[in-house]
């Protein structure tokens, strides 16, 4: 274990993190694969495990990029425009994540890839506006300007995120409602256990790339610097 | 000065330089012609679906249109560093950005009228119906249109691809606004009033809160986009 002592205790706490989440996951899968088929659904069912968890921890990057982004403004400091970009890329890989098994699940029990529905229509409305995000930010160079700009972006999107699901609530709905958290779910109890400790899973996998992102950020930053300063000479 | 006469000046000065050069203008009028013209060909025309397309054909030219003209609304202050000039002006940000969304305002409803006429002859659907309430509707989702394009006119115009920029940042964040423009709409053309207690009624809120919504937001944010 020689390479072991050189690293930080960051990197430590992150190797941990990352273990750990992945062995959650992998018990998580083994618990659900030992359920039995929902009566109506069959094993199909199942994907709700992961689609509800990908979906809470998308929103949850989401809110994070947008506090971090308000930071940014009011106090210019560039660790938050770091943390606003890796959580926002992070939380985009999510929600692609929430869709592909949305769909996946639709095509079998729908019989449709695709439905104009209100949560799946939010859901891609949200998926491009954060992509937006992450091209106004390909299309400017210079890195302070780069970090206010995307944060008034960011601040944008999390505002329209609820008003374009109240838009679309009021056009149409087919997306079965809600079964954890109301009072006319289905959901047996220790169903709900599975999915809290998947949820708990997903946002474990969430923090350590995240966390992975924002050191790339940091190491980029530097490396910048380095030229800059590499030119001044 | 106070607060309103600054944005009354900058607004004098976006208009007095359109109507002398008539660039945008002339552009995004040109523009939406040829969409109703291409639209033409896409659809099946009968006079039934034209009544049941034809608002959300209308808000995709206003949409289109509109983004060509408010793209100049910014880019236009490049030459010769007006951009500067004006940031460094004693006016505030947010004056400065009102003054320029109410020019763009006043011309983009100048378009839409224009199309609206050209639509009603070429598609053959009567659009008076309900004129007062059409009108309402016109005003509060050009306004939305505006202050969502003016906003990122400002993002954009000192970066890279800025022409390809901008109908992409707007498109996705103007939905919640064109759904409800576009309801309305057809409910006006067809003749059917919408109050707001009515089922359709969802909408006018929807509308109206956008607008509210993103003007409080946008001139608090402004001072970041443009000063920095």
């Amino acid at each position: 274990m020689f390479w072991w002592g050189d690293k930080t205790m960051r990197d430590k706490i992150l190797y941990f993190l990352g273990a750990a989440a992945v062995l959650l996951i992998a018990r998580n899968i083994y618990v659900i694969s030992g359920l039995p088929g929902e009566e109506a659904q069959g094993a199909i069912f199942k994907i709700i495990f992961f689609h509800v968890p990908l979906a809470i921890t998308a929103l949850t990057c989401g809110t994070v990029a947008c506090v971090a982004s308000i930071l940014y403004l009011v106090k210019k400091e560039m660790k938050y425009d770091a943390l606003a970009v890796s959580v926002t890329e992070v939380g985009l890989a999510f929600l692609a994540g929430n869709l592909i098994t949305g769909s996946i699940w639709a095509r079998i029990i729908w019989g449709v890839w695709w439905a104009w529905d209100v949560r799946l229509t939010s859901a891609l409305v949200c998926w491009i506006l954060y992509a937006s995000y992450l091209m106004i930010r390909h299309a400017v160079e210079e890195p302070t300007q780069r970090a206010k700009l995307a944060a008034v972006v960011s601040i944008f999107a999390f505002i329209d995120v609820p008003i374009v699901i109240l838009s679309i609530r009021l056009f149409r709905t087919q997306h079965p409602g809600p079964v954890f958290f109301s009072s006319t779910g289905s959901f047996p109890h220790d169903w709900s256990m599975i999915m809290m400790w998947n949820l708990f899973a997903m946002l474990m996998l969430g923090t350590v790339m995240t966390m992975i992102r924002l050191r790339q950020e940091e190491v980029q930053r530097e490396i910048d610097s380095l030229r800059r300063l590499a030119h001044a000479f | 000065m106070d607060f309103a006469r600054l944005v009354l000046v900058i607004a004098a000065k976006d208009l007095r330089a359109e109507i002398r050069t008539k660039e945008a203008i002339n552009a995004s009028a040109a523009f939406a012609l040829v969409i109703l013209l291409l639209f033409s060909f896409a659809f099946d025309l009968d006079p039934d679906t034209n009544r049941e397309i034809a608002s959300g054909l209308l808000w995709l030219v206003f949409a289109f249109a509109g983004t060509l003209l408010l793209n100049r609304s910014f880019a236009r202050e490049l030459p010769n560093d007006c951009l500067d000039a004006l940031v460094a002006a004693p006016v505030p940000p947010s004056a400065l950005f009102l003054g320029k969304a109410l020019a763009n305002y006043v011309l983009l409803l100048v378009i839409e009228m224009l199309s609206l006429v050209v639509f009603g002859i070429f598609y053959n659907v009567r659009w008076t119906a309900q004129f007062g309430e059409l009108m309402v509707v016109l005003a509060l989702g050009t306004w939305a249109l505006t202050i969502m394009g003016t906003i990122f006119s400002a993002l954009t115009v000192n970066i890279r691809l800025r022409e390809v920029m901008l109908p992409i940042l707007i498109y996705p964040f103007l939905v919640p606004a064109l759904m409800a423009a576009i309801q309305l709409t057809l409910e006006f053309m067809a003749g059917r009033p919408v109050s707001i207690g009515s089922e359709k009624g969802g909408w006018w809120l929807m509308l109206i809160g956008f607008d509210v919504i993103y003007t409080a937001v946008t001139v608090v944010l402004v001072e970041h986009v443009l000063v920095g």
